[in-house]
C-alpha cells in the first residue's frame, strides 16, 4: 500500500554506504539533504536547475544532478557522492589525476566533474579525448579548466582499464 | 516553491486516480524540479510515478519497437535494437541535454517538456501559457529562441525537445491510458497542441491520462535517416534548429518514402509534408535537397529577433537531407 | 639552491578541492543556522506603494520578514578613502532603508526561516503593490556623458591623448574606422554569492564569498557604524569570481541585518537569477575606432571612443582607455569615454574590466587596418610596437611582447595563414586564422604577512587574501618555501581572514607583486630575529658574530663563510626555549611607479572552423605567448592562461544577456539560456610563457597574469572569423543569427 500523501516525513538515504534517517519537507532536493541535512557539503550547488552540473552524484552507480531529484525520490537508491570516493587517505584515480593534471582552479565544479568523469569511465564513455569533451559538457568549469578536466580523464580511463 | 504532499503511486490507475485530484507527476523530474524552482508550477500535490512498471525497450514480433514511457534517456541511447533499427532516434537522444539529465530524464517527460521561452520561465513576466490572459511577452520581445511556425497572436513559444522530433520522422505513436482503463494511441505527430488561443494547453492528454509508452512500427525501419542539430555552443544546449529525415530510396536512387519533421523552430515538433513531397519520386542529389528544403520554412511568420531561424531552417533540413542521402 | 619558485607544483589545497573537503562559504556548520531569501523588485523603477507580510509571516517556519517598513534604519557612514572596488561616484544601494526601485531584481525584502524552503516560500508569499515611473532602459549612445569627478579622480578620465589625432587622421593616406559593441556580460562563477552571518553578542561573524575580506569587514562596520574590531569575515575558499566578489554587495548587510533580527546564524545564498542582479556584471559597450596610417603601415592616427552602460544610482567606470593609450607607437591620439546612465543594477569589474573592451575594439581595428594594408596582422602591429609608454612618457619595466608574438606564432603555424580570406578549407568548412595582442597594466598594492617559524621545523605564513582559483594558497607557499629555504611540505600558507595580517584585494592581478613581496619580506624579517637571537646568545655557534658574518641557507643559520654546520630553525629555536616564533613583513609600491610602465604582455593565435552554412563557429586552436614577468608556478599559472582563453572564448562566440528594455531586466538570467562555454567548445589551448624577470617592477619579478589571459582572445577569435568567411562580424557574441 502506497504512502499517504504528505508534506513531510522521515526518509532513509542510503549515501557511500551508510543509511542516514532524516525529516525533510517533501520540497527538499536530493542536493540540499546532502549539504544542509547530512553535512555532505562536497556536493556543491552552482545553479540549483540542472545546468552546470556542479551537483552531480552517482545514483545506483549512474551519473545525475542532484538538484533536479526530490530528496524523497532517492528512498531505495544508493548515493555516492564525492566524499564515498576516496579510501581513506588514498585518493581515487579521478581525484589523483585531477590533482597531478592542475583539472581546476577555483575547486567548486571539481567535485561534479570528478562524479561524472568516475560515471563517464563506468560507462565506458571517455576512450577519446572527443568523447571524453562531450560526456564532461554538462559540467560547467566557469575558470575553463577544460584541457586539463579532458587530460586527467584521459589519463584516468587509461589508468583504469 | 510552494508546499506540496508527495507520495510514489504503484501503478498506472493509482497514478491516474491521484491525478483526476489534481495530482501532477513526476517521474525523471529534470524539467519539473527547474518548474518548482522557478515558481512556474505550483502543484498541490506531486504523484511519483517512478514504481510504474513502464520502463525498458522491447521488440514485437512484427519488428516494431516499444519504449516504455519511464525508460531514461540514456537507457534509450544506449539500446542496440533501436540503433540499429532507428538510429534517427538514438542520434537525437545523443544530443539531448547532458549524460547526467539523460540518466535522469524519460521518454515520456521528454515529450512533455515546458518550453525554454524566457518569458514562461520567469514568473515575473506576462505569459499567456503561464497565466493564460496575461499576454505574450515573447512577442515584441527577446524571441531570439522563439517560434517562426506554428505560433499564434497568443503564443510563439518554442516546444523544446529533440527526442519528438526524431520520432515523428519515424511513424511513432504514444500509447495513453485514461482513468477509466481505456486506452488509445495518438501519432506523435498530433500528440502535441497549436497554441491558438489556449497556449497553456499543449497536447492531447487529458485529465487522468497516463502515458505508458512509445511504439515505432516496424513499417519504418529500414529508412535512411539522420538528425541535425543547430546550437549556439558545441553540447549542452536547446536546439536553434533541428532536423529529423528518414528517407526510403529505391535501387534506382528515387525517393519512395520521406518522412522529415523539425524542432526549434516551431511550437509543436513540426512535420513538413510538403518538403516530403518535393522529394518524392525524385533522384536524390545535392540540389534536389536543396530545392525541396527551400519549402521547409514555408508559412514562416518572423520576429525581430528569430527571423534568422527561417534561412536556418532550410538549410539545416538541407543538411540533414543531404547527409540522411549519403550525399556528403 | 632548492628551487622551489617556478616550480610546477601541484596545488597544496588540491587533495581538500577533490575530496569535497574544501569548505566554501555557504558550508560552514553552525549551531541553529536558519535561512534567509530574497524578494526582488520586477521594476525598473518607481516605488513600493504597501506591503502586506501577513501570509508570509503566518507560513510555517518563519522567524521574520524584513522589509523597508521593519528593517532597523542603519547609518551607512561614508568611508573616507572609497575603496577602488567600489563605484567611485554617486551613492550604493541602501538596502530596505525606503520605499524607492531603483532597478529590477533591487531586494525589497527578506524572508527568514528555519529551512530553505520555508525560506523561500514565505519570500513568495510577500505581497508587495508597486507604483512604477518611468524608467531609462535603453542604452542610447546620444545620452553618453562623460565620467563624473570622482571617477575621474580615480584614473576612470573622459579624454586623454597627444598629438593631433583629428588633423593627422584627415590627413592619413590610409584609413579605417568602424564601431564594435559587446552586450552585458555576466560573471557566473559556479559557486553562488553567499554569506552566513553570525551575532554574538556585539561581535559579527560573516562567512561570506569574497576576494577581499578586509574590505568586506570595512565596508558592513560603515553600514552598520560599528569599530571594524567587533567584525571578522572568514573566506577560506572562493569557488571562482573573477571581479564579482570584489565588492560587498547589498545582499551581505541583508544577512547580517536578518541575523541581528532573529538572534540566530543566517545564511542567505543567491540564486542564479537573483546573481543577474543583486551583483555586478561586465558593462555593454560600443566603441568607435579610427586608424590613420602611411602606406607602409604606420599609425599616424588613431581615435577611440568607448561609450559604457551604467546605473544611475552609483557610477561605476572603467579603465577602457588604458591600453588604447599605450599600446603601440602613435603619434596622435585621442580616447574618449562616455557613460550612458540606465535603470539597472551597478556594473562591476569582471576579468580585466575595461581593458578587454579596450582591447577588443582596438585590436579588431588593428586587424581591418592590416586588411586594408595588405600587410600581416602580425608585421603591422611590429611595425607599430610601442618601445615606451608614449602616454606616461616611461620606459616599460620590461617588456618581451616581441619574443610574445614569435613564440606563438612560430608554435600556432602562423607562417601557413594564407593572406585572402575564404582561401582556407577544410572539407565543407571554412578555415580561419586570426591574432590579436593582449595587454594588461601591472599594479602592486600594499601588503602584509606574518611568518611563524615553528618548533617542528616549519613554518606558518598568514595573510588576509584570497585564493578565488589561480592557486594562492600554493604559489604563496612557495615564495615562502624558497625564502626561508624550506621543503614545500614544510610550509603552510593560511588566507581569508581578517584575523590575518592586511592583505590587498585580490583582483586586478595584483596578488603576487602585492603579498608575493611581503611574505618575502616577513620570512626575512622571521630569520632576521632568530639570527640576532642567535647573536645575543651567550653561548653557540653564532655567538657574538656581526649580523653579516652570519646566512640562512639550507632551511637554517650558518656562518656566511661557510664555515661550521647549517643550524636548522627548530634547533635555534629549542636553544633560545621558543615554541615558535613569529614575524610580519610588508611590501609596497615604490619609486619605480614613477620610473617606469608596467604592464603583462600576451600574444593570442586562435584557429576557427566556420561552417557558413549553419553559421557556426568552433576553434580548434588557440595558442597564446605571454610575458607576465617571472612565473612562480609554471602549472598553475597555465592554468589561468588556458581558463581566460575560454572567458574570451565565451565572450567571442556565446555570452550575451537578453535584455528586455520593457521591463528593464536580463531574460536569460540563468545558465541554460546564457551560455558559457562547456568541455566540447574547447580544443587545444596552449600557453607559453616567454622568459622575464621584472626587478624593476618588483623585487619577485612578477607583473600578473589573470587579467592579461582573458585579453586579446575575443579580438583574435572575430579576427579569424573574417579571415575564415570574408565577413567582419564587429558585434559580439558572433552566433548562428549574426553570420547567417
Amino acid at each position: 500500500m502506497p504512502p499517504e500523501p504528505a508534506q513531510s516525513f522521515a526518509v532513509t538515504l542510503r549515501v557511500n554506504g551508510q543509511s542516514f534517517e532524516t525529516e525533510i519537507d517533501a520540497r527538499t532536493t536530493l542536493l540540499d539533504a546532502l549539504r544542509d541535512r547530512l553535512h555532505l557539503t562536497g556536493t556543491k550547488k552552482g545553479c540549483a536547475l540542472g545546468q552546470c552540473g556542479a551537483c552531480t552524484v552517482l545514483l545506483d552507480g549512474k551519473r545525475v544532478v542532484s538538484c533536479l531529484m526530490l530528496a524523497a525520490m532517492a528512498e531505495g537508491r544508493e548515493v555516492t557522492t564525492i566524499e564515498g570516493l576516496a579510501r581513506g587517505d588514498e585518493l581515487h584515480p579521478v581525484q589523483a589525476a585531477f590533482v597531478e593534471h592542475d583539472a581546476f582552479q577555483c575547486g567548486y565544479c571539481t567535485p561534479g566533474q570528478i562524479m561524472s568523469a568516475v560515471g563517464a569511465i563506468r560507462e565506458g564513455r571517455a576512450g577519446s579525448d572527443d568523447e571524453i569533451r562531450e560526456q564532461l559538457s554538462g559540467n560547467l568549469c566557469r575558470c575553463g579548466a577544460y584541457a586539463n578536466i579532458v587530460a586527467a580523464v584521459r589519463d584516468a580511463a587509461t589508468r583504469e582499464a | 516553491m510552494q508546499p506540496f504532499t508527495y507520495a510514489p503511486v504503484a501503478d498506472a490507475a493509482g497514478a491516474a486516480a491521484r491525478a483526476l485530484q489534481g495530482a501532477s507527476f513526476i517521474a525523471g523530474g529534470t524539467d519539473m524540479l527547474q518548474l518548482l524552482q522557478e515558481g512556474v508550477a505550483q502543484p498541490a500535490e506531486l504523484a511519483d510515478i517512478n514504481r510504474l512498471p513502464l520502463q525498458g525497450i522491447t521488440e514485437d514480433a512484427d519488428g516494431a519497437i516499444r519504449i516504455g514511457a519511464l525508460t531514461r534517456l540514456q537507457d534509450a541511447a544506449d539500446d542496440a535494437r533501436l540503433r540499429e533499427a532507428f538510429p534517427v532516434v538514438t542520434e537525437a537522444l545523443d544530443l539531448t541535454a547532458s549524460p547526467m539529465v539523460r540518466h535522469m530524464a524519460t521518454v515520456g517527460g521528454n515529450l512533455l517538456q515546458r518550453t525554454r521561452c524566457l518569458y514562461f520561465r520567469d514568473v515575473s513576466t506576462p505569459c499567456n501559457k503561464r497565466l493564460p490572459g496575461s499576454g505574450c511577452s515573447a512577442l515584441d520581445g527577446e524571441n531570439r529562441h522563439n517560434a517562426i511556425l506554428g505560433g499564434s497572436e497568443h503564443c510563439i513559444a518554442v516546444q523544446p525537445s529533440d527526442l519528438p522530433v526524431a520520432l515523428i520522422s519515424v511513424d511513432a505513436e504514444v500509447q495513453i491510458q485514461h482513468a477509466d482503463g481505456a486506452e488509445r494511441w495518438v501519432p506523435v505527430e498530433d500528440f502535441h497542441r497549436l497554441p491558438g488561443d489556449t497556449p497553456q494547453i499543449e497536447t492531447v492528454l487529458r485529465q487522468g491520462d497516463v502515458i505508458l509508452g512509445l511504439r515505432i512500427p516496424a513499417h519504418a525501419r529500414g529508412r535512411r535517416s539522420h538528425y541535425v542539430k543547430v546550437r549556439d555552443r558545441a553540447s549542452f544546449s536547446w536546439a536553434l534548429a533541428s532536423a529529423a529525415v528518414a528517407l526510403r530510396l529505391d535501387e534506382g536512387g528515387r525517393v519512395t518514402e520521406a518522412r522529415i519533421a523539425v524542432g526549434g523552430v516551431a511550437t509543436k515538433p513540426w512535420r513538413l509534408p510538403r518538403v516530403e513531397q518535393e522529394l518524392l519520386g525524385v533522384r536524390l542529389d545535392r540540389d534536389r535537397a536543396r530545392l525541396a528544403a527551400v519549402w521547409a520554412a514555408e508559412g514562416a511568420v518572423t520576429r525581430s529577433g528569430n527571423a534568422f531561424k527561417q534561412p536556418l531552417l532550410q538549410r539545416t533540413v538541407e543538411r540533414a537531407i543531404i547527409e540522411a542521402g549519403e550525399l556528403a | 639552491m632548492n628551487a622551489i619558485i617556478g616550480q610546477p607544483v601541484s596545488r597544496v589545497d588540491g587533495p581538500a578541492k577533490v575530496t569535497g573537503h574544501a569548505t566554501y562559504a555557504a558550508e560552514f556548520d553552525l549551531p541553529g543556522l536558519v535561512h534567509a531569501a530574497m524578494v526582488v523588485a520586477p521594476i525598473p523603477r518607481g516605488h513600493i506603494r504597501s506591503v502586506d507580510t501577513a501570509a508570509a509571516e503566518r507560513a510555517p517556519g518563519v522567524l521574520a520578514i524584513l522589509t523597508h517598513e521593519n528593517a532597523p534604519r542603519l547609518p551607512y557612514h561614508q568611508i573616507p578613502q572609497r575603496p577602488q572596488v567600489d563605484a567611485q561616484s554617486g551613492e550604493q544601494l541602501h538596502v530596505l532603508q525606503d520605499a524607492e526601485v531603483r532597478f529590477n531584481g533591487q531586494p525589497v525584502a527578506v524572508a527568514v526561516a528555519e529551512t530553505l524552503e520555508q525560506a523561500v516560500h514565505a519570500a513568495e508569499l510577500v505581497r508587495i503593490d508597486y507604483a512604477r515611473t518611468p524608467a531609462l532602459t535603453i542604452f542610447d549612445p546620444a545620452r553618453g556623458r562623460p565620467p563624473s569627478e570622482g571617477n575621474v579622480k580615480a584614473g576612470r578620465v573622459p579624454e586623454l591623448g597627444r598629438g593631433e589625432a583629428e588633423a593627422a587622421l584627415a590627413a592619413a593616406p590610409v584609413r579605417v574606422e568602424a564601431r564594435y559593441t559587446h552586450p552585458r556580460e555576466h560573471h557566473n562563477a559556479i559557486e553562488p554569492h553567499v554569506t552566513i552571518a553570525h551575532w554574538e553578542g556585539e561581535h559579527l561573524t560573516l562567512y561570506d564569498k569574497t576576494q577581499w575580506v578586509d574590505n568586506d569587514r570595512k565596508e558592513i562596520a560603515h553600514v552598520f557604524g560599528i569599530p571594524e574590531e567587533r567584525i571578522r569575515v572568514v573566506s577560506p575558499f572562493v569557488g571562482g569570481a573573477f571581479g564579482s566578489a570584489l565588492r560587498t554587495w547589498p545582499h551581505v548587510t541583508l544577512a547580517a541585518m536578518a541575523a541581528q533580527r532573529v538572534g540566530r546564524p543566517v545564511r542567505l545564498e543567491l540564486t542564479r537569477r537573483q546573481l543577474y542582479t543583486s551583483i555586478g556584471f561586465r558593462p555593454h559597450s560600443e566603441q568607435h575606432v579610427a586608424l590613420g596610417a602611411t602606406k607602409d603601415g604606420r599609425l599616424s592616427a588613431l581615435k577611440h571612443e568607448v561609450i559604457q552602460q551604467v546605473g544611475r544610482y552609483e557610477e561605476y567606470a572603467e579603465t577602457v582607455l588604458s591600453p588604447t593609450s599605450h599600446l603601440y607607437s602613435c603619434p596622435n591620439l585621442l580616447a574618449r569615454y562616455r557613460l550612458v546612465e540606465m535603470d539597472t543594477n551597478s556594473p562591476c569589474p569582471m576579468r580585466a574590466p575595461g581593458v578587454v573592451t579596450g582591447v577588443l575594439g582596438l585590436e579588431m581595428a588593428m586587424d581591418e587596418l592590416a586588411v586594408e594594408l595588405n600587410i600581416d596582422p602580425l608585421e603591422l602591429r611590429l611595425r607599430n610596437y610601442a618601445e615606451t609608454d608614449e602616454q606616461k612618457g616611461l620606459p616599460w619595466s620590461s617588456k618581451e611582447l616581441r619574443a610574445c608574438y614569435a613564440t606563438a606564432a612560430e608554435r600556432f603555424g602562423w607562417s601557413r595563414r594564407r593572406p585572402e580570406p575564404r582561401s582556407m578549407r577544410e572539407g565543407d568548412q571554412l578555415v580561419g586564422y586570426g591574432m590579436a595582442t593582449a595587454i594588461y597594466h601591472s599594479d602592486r598594492s600594499a601588503a602584509t604577512a606574518s611568518v611563524a617559524l615553528t618548533g617542528n621545523g616549519g613554518a606558518v605564513v598568514r595573510s588576509a587574501s584570497s585564493d578565488m582559483g589561480p592557486g594562492t594558497y600554493t604559489s604563496m607557499t612557495q615564495v615562502a618555501a624558497e625564502t626561508l629555504g624550506l621543503p614545500l611540505e614544510q610550509v603552510r600558507f593560511e588566507l581569508g581572514d581578517t584575523n590575518l595580517p592586511y592583505a590587498p584585494v585580490h583582483g586586478g592581478s595584483v596578488t603576487m607583486a602585492s603579498l608575493g613581496n611581503a611574505i618575502v619580506a616577513a620570512c626575512g624579517a622571521a630569520q632576521k630575529k632568530l639570527a640576532d637571537l642567535a647573536r645575543a646568545a651567550q653561548q653557540g655557534p653564532f655567538s657574538g658574530l656581526p649580523s653579516e658574518a652570519v646566512a640562512f641557507h639550507g632551511g637554517g643559520l650558518a656562518r656566511a663563510d661557510g664555515s661550521g654546520s647549517v643550524v636548522p630553525y627548530a634547533e635555534l629555536l629549542r636553544q633560545h626555549n621558543l615554541g615558535w616564533l613569529e614575524a610580519e613583513g610588508s611590501a609596497q609600491p615604490g619609486e619605480e611607479t614613477k620610473k617606469y610602465s608596467s604592464a603583462a604582455f600576451g600574444a593570442v593565435f586562435v584557429e576557427v572552423r566556420v561552417d557558413e552554412a549553419l553559421g557556426t563557429v568552433r576553434v580548434p586552436r588557440i595558442i597564446g605567448a605571454y610575458d607576465v614577468g617571472r612565473v612562480i608556478n609554471p602549472k598553475t599559472a597555465r592554468s589561468q592562461c588556458i581558463g581566460g582563453m575560454v572567458g574570451g572564448l565565451g565572450m567571442a562566440l556565446e555570452e550575451r544577456a537578453d535584455w528586455d528594455a520593457r521591463f528593464g531586466r536580463v531574460m536569460n538570467a540563468n545558465l541554460a539560456e546564457y551560455l558559457v562555454p562547456v568541455n566540447a567548445d574547447i580544443g587545444v589551448t596552449e600557453a607559453i610563457f616567454v622568459p622575464n624577470d621584472d626587478r624593476n617592477f618588483n623585487p619577485l619579478g612578477v607583473k600578473g597574469l589573470a587579467e592579461v589571459a582573458i585579453c586579446g582572445v575575443a579580438p583574435a577569435i572575430a579576427n579569424a572569423v573574417w579571415h575564415a568567411t570574408g565577413r567582419r562580424i564587429r558585434q559580439l557574441p558572433i552566433t548562428p543569427d549574426v553570420l547567417l
